[in-house]
């Protein structure tokens, strides 16, 4: 069980902010985080790292690694870090950026066989791809037999299908190494397929603490289906008014009514659903 | 011509690079820690260090050999410290000259390393102590192999830099052969003995190997140029 009590005061991009979060994991557990950048997920992960000061009381297990007495630093806490920029030791071929924090070859051997690395491991970092490097970057993570294993949206700067190799393979390490997991991010997809259970920061507090399920597959409304998107443009076809909405990847065209017209600009967030909707079985 | 170039007496070349080197080597076991701390601190006195740092580049040769003059001769408290304990003298010596290079050349060796520390992916470092790495483990093992043209720059511009010194070796060391007449103190005494010959063949070694120096300086870092001059 971890037990965490966080208290900071940040200089966000609204102002003065207080993170203030309080919550316990399950040992094992794959919890993800997201909220609106600025929320305060980045400064969560750096703190419970111990790359951060605050007032806070964090405790893994029986350890206390943070309380008002004490401060494990982020050497001595033993966890795994994956970051969004990969920051693999550029001057270190692969094998040696996994054995620099431990020299197990034994483990730096089988991760690697996990992941598919084992042909690369002696390329040096600049010479791999995004998807590669992140792999890499996730086993040397695992190179400490976390407890705890934190990242800060690990796979944003992939491309889908890279992303989705590497969430197969997140969650393959997370139950063999059975560590505790929290993940920055913002892919609804991605939640949903790796987490557990989701908190949901804003302006610093959480707003949300539930199952992806329960987070994400909203059931607002009587819509029998519904996508959040943005307005990219509204245009005038003859004599009708179309908003281009962007949904996911998907752009769609939306029939405006003169009264819609009149409510949306673009940037604007809005739901598109249907309530009259009859499937057809067949 | 061979028979020329085998009569000068290349003694103050020698003391001068002898000079260099030691000034150098020094500074850079100086400059390594001061310059991680300026680049990693977010102090409010980090700005006021790194004033003191570079007086040297903007004060007159002179003022700064004038200070160092007052403080070791043996009416400070300091040389007159080691001239009771250790029975030496800290002016006009050789050993005067090491101590006066090593403040004049201080910001050309602490200037680039700082830049390039700063230029260092900040996650990196910390994807190091995440690792269980200390501070000295992390700049020796990750930091320094990820900034060799920054590191590059900082020792040759030192060695080159003091090399180049005049004002400040003669306010301190004055020109004694063999112990403090470097080879720009020997160019300006052979100047003021009208001796141009000499003046000439010591001025044009000193541009070539100045050239020298700083071609292989810009040739290897503009593959992968990192950190930066400070002049």
């Amino acid at each position: 069980m971890i037990y965490v009590d966080i208290k900071k005061q940040l200089h966000g991009t609204k102002g003065l902010m207080d993170l203030d979060v309080n919550f316990e994991i399950e040992d094992g557990q794959f919890l993800a985080l997201s909220g609106l950048s600025g929320s305060g997920k980045t400064t969560l992960l750096r703190i419970l790292a111990g790359l951060e000061d605050s007032v806070s009381t964090i405790k893994v297990g029986e350890e206390i690694w943070q309380d008002k007495n004490t401060m494990l630093r982020v050497q001595e806490r033993g966890i795994g870090f994956v970051f969004q920029d990969y920051a693999l030791f550029e001057n270190m071929s692969v094998e040696k950026n996994l054995l620099y924090v431990n020299k197990d070859k034994k483990l730096a051997q089988k991760l690697l066989e996990l992941t598919d690395l084992t042909e690369l491991k002696k390329r040096k970092p600049s010479t791999l791809s995004g998807g590669q490097k992140q792999r890499v970057s996730l086993c040397r993570a695992m190179m400490n037999r976390p407890k705890l294993l934190l990242m800060d949206e690990p796979l944003s700067a992939l491309d889908p299908a890279m992303r989705r190799k590497l969430q197969n393979e997140i969650l393959a390490l997370h139950k063999e190494f059975g560590t505790t997991t929290i993940m920055v991010s913002h892919d609804p997809a991605e939640i949903y397929k790796l987490a557990e259970r989701v908190v949901v920061l804003e302006n610093g507090k959480v707003i949300s603490d539930a199952t992806p399920q329960d987070t994400i597959v909203k059931h607002t409304g009587s819509q029998k289906f519904s996508f959040e998107g943005e307005v990219i443009d509204i245009v005038k076809v003859d004599v009708i008014w179309v908003a281009i909405i962007a949904i996911g990847q998907q752009l769609v065209e939306v029939v405006l009514s003169a009264g819609e017209r009149k409510e949306l600009s673009i940037g604007k967030k809005v739901k598109v659903g249907t309530k009259a909707f009859l499937p057809i079985i067949g | 011509m061979m028979e020329f170039f085998a009569s000068l007496d290349y003694t103050p070349f020698i003391l001068s690079f002898k000079l260099a080197g030691l000034t150098t080597l020094i500074l850079f076991l100086i400059s390594l820690p001061l310059a991680w701390f300026l680049s990693q601190t977010r102090s409010k006195a980090k700005p006021f260090l790194e004033a003191i740092t570079a007086l040297p580049i903007v004060l007159p040769p002179s003022v700064l050999g004038f200070y160092i003059l007052v403080s070791l001769s043996q009416n400070s408290p300091l040389g007159a410290f080691f001239e009771n304990v250790f029975g030496v003298s800290l002016v006009f010596n050789f050993t005067s000259l090491v101590i006066a290079s090593c403040f004049y050349s201080l910001p050309f060796m602490v200037q680039p390393l700082q830049g390039g520390f700063e230029s260092i992916n900040k996650n990196m470092i910390e994807a190091s102590y995440i690792a269980g790495k200390s501070q000295v483990q992390t700049v020796l093992q990750v930091v320094l192999p990820n900034m060799k043209p920054a590191v590059l720059t900082a020792i040759i511009i030192t060695f080159a830099h003091t090399v180049g010194e005049f004002g400040v070796v003669l306010m301190v060391g004055g020109s004694i052969e063999s112990e403090t007449k470097v080879a720009s103190v020997a160019i300006y005494e052979m100047v003021e003995m009208m001796d141009y010959k000499g003046a000439h063949i010591y001025s044009a070694l000193m541009v070539l190997m100045s050239f020298i120096i700083l071609l292989a300086v810009y040739t290897f870092n503009s593959s992968k140029r990192i950190g930066g001059f400070a002049k």
